[in-house]
């Protein structure tokens, strides 16, 4: 006990940037589960895999023309295809689900082989820089503090726009034509909210690394479906789970000593299965 | 003057046009029934009518003090995702949403006006009920007062009874007559040349010709013919 408590406070606690992780964890873990719900229940889920990989690409790109925040490269490009997508899914000549596959793996490759052409001179190690923005650094996120604050400034924008906007994000969500039809500007909502998984994804990103960032929108969302049936609940209990998984899941990986990305999807795959039994008991039940 | 004109409309998507040359006015207290068979175009001329879609050519006019916005509308079933989680209370609510504006959540006077029409429509008893969970006919219902709240000008109902046992649906359409008589007027999507009949005063016929005219001149015509018996060949 006093050995994990002692790896807590050395490793996590003693130093200022293991507290800037924990925030920037919970904060990045809100976002993505509140926009979860309505990228779950919009079948949109593969959207978050699809940008995660466009990210990559971008911050490849940044890292080779050599930008210091790469976020400035990323969150753009990001923020562009969310919308390209979000637009695409209707009506496009190619359709949606196959536009994504195609920006996605592009996406991917080209990142990969500009890493490869043009090493970046910092690390020296490309197969690590790879791993690091696929699945997160090992190391808790060593961020300044500049960044943190960057961070909460977008998570506290994200949350509040999603608050705000909440009763619309519900109506276009569960009937876009009925909105529609009664004068509400959809394509507006669809618009905000592209653009907020575009932030999201772009902040998660060096907290579990690109190709775990789906895993963090999509778990909390499914695991609050499989045990509450109204939208407000599905979105408060898909907050609090997200939280408190990624919480547990960053002091986790610190006391056993293991990649945090990783570590925080396997405690959401854990929580997933809880609740999934949770919810086939008590759909038993009711039956 | 008529709520609502359409002139020589032609709807479909990407400019292939599924339906031309539909013409019809609606007056206040009118009661008008859509009918034509699967695939003659009568959802997509309604979604043009509602603004979903664009037309290709023709004009819609509003009259009488009516806004393209102010006609309530109720989805075919499957337009509703099964699993979605939904209160009926969430569902209802929502129907008032495009008269808040701005601001970002529900006052009281909009909660009361939806308790209201849940009591309306005798559905007050399942307002925390999930929606998914419910019956096809008491969803029906709970659209129908999402559709109310968000106006009670003209209704758009696209086949509501549809998949509906026979008790369900002689309720919905006497539902539906009540509103009628309280002065809401309807469009009805339908399937149902006999419901068409009994309850509606006009009747849009799309299909190789289109008719429009009073359901005594339907009957009379030659497509009311054709189609009335068609329609009793099949049951």
């Amino acid at each position: 006990m006093t050995e994990i408590a002692e790896r807590l406070y050395y490793g996590f606690f003693y130093l200022p940037t293991g507290i800037y992780a924990l925030i920037v964890s919970v904060l990045v873990a809100l976002c993505s589960s509140l926009l979860g719900v309505t990228l779950v229940l919009k079948r949109f889920s593969f959207i978050g895999d699809g940008l995660s990989h466009v990210a990559f690409g971008a911050m490849a790109v940044a890292a080779v023309v050599g930008l210091t925040n790469q976020m400035f490269i990323a969150m753009p490009v990001t923020i562009i295809c969310a919308v390209l997508l979000l637009k695409a899914g209707g009506r496009a000549k190619i359709r949606g689900d196959a536009s994504v596959a195609l920006i996605s793996v592009g996406a991917l490759a080209v990142g990969y082989l500009l890493m490869n052409l043009f090493p970046s001179s910092a690390s020296g190690s490309i197969s690590a820089d790879v791993c690091s923005t696929l699945f997160g650094s090992y190391a808790l996120v060593t961020l300044t503090g500049a960044e943190v604050w960057l961070c909460v400034v977008l998570s506290v924008v994200a949350i509040t726009l999603f608050i705000l906007f909440y009763n619309k994000i519900f109506a276009v969500t569960f009937d876009e034509n009925f909105a529609v039809a009664t004068g509400i500007k959809a394509n507006l909502y669809n618009l905000i909210t592209a653009i907020l998984i575009a932030v999201v994804i772009v902040l998660a990103m060096r907290l579990v690394g690109s190709l775990l960032i789906s895993a963090l929108i999509i778990f909390p969302a499914i695991s609050a479906m499989r045990v509450f049936k109204t939208f407000k609940s599905v979105t408060l209990c898909s907050a609090i789970l997200s939280v408190i998984c990624t919480a547990f899941g960053v002091l986790l990986s610190v006391v056993i000593d293991t990649p945090v990305g990783p570590t925080i999807v396997c405690v959401d795959i854990i929580v997933f299965f809880a609740f999934w039994l949770i919810g086939s008991l008590k759909g038993g039940k009711a039956k | 003057m008529a709520l609502l004109t359409c002139k020589n409309l032609s709807v479909g998507y990407d400019g292939v046009a599924v339906a031309s040359g539909i013409s019809f006015s609606l007056f206040s207290g009118d009661y008008l029934a859509v009918i034509g068979e699967n695939g003659a175009g009568k959802t997509t001329v309604m979604k043009t009518v509602l603004g979903l879609i664009k037309q290709i050519s023709g004009e819609i006019e509003t009259g009488d003090g009516l806004k393209r916005n102010e006609i309530g509308y109720l989805p075919q079933q499957t337009a509703v995702q099964r699993d979605f989680p939904a209160s009926v209370w969430e569902v209802v609510l929502s129907g008032r949403l495009s008269k808040i504006g701005l601001r970002p959540f529900y006052d009281k006077e909009e909660k009361r006006l939806a308790e209201d029409m849940l009591e309306e429509l005798n559905i007050a008893h399942l307002k925390k009920r999930p929606y998914h969970e419910l019956s096809g006919g008491q969803q029906q219902r709970v659209l129908l007062a999402r559709a109310l709240l968000a106006t009670r000008k003209v209704l758009l109902l696209d086949e509501p009874v549809a998949g509906l046992d026979p008790i369900v649906t002689t309720e919905m359409y006497e539902t539906i007559e009540n509103l009628n008589k309280k002065g809401t007027s309807v469009i009805m999507i339908t399937h149902d040349i006999a419901a068409a009949k009994k309850y509606a005063n006009k009747i849009l016929y799309i299909g190789a010709n289109v008719f429009f005219g009073s359901k005594e001149e339907f009957i009379k015509s030659s497509d009311g013919k054709i189609f009335g018996s068609a329609g009793r060949n099949k049951k």
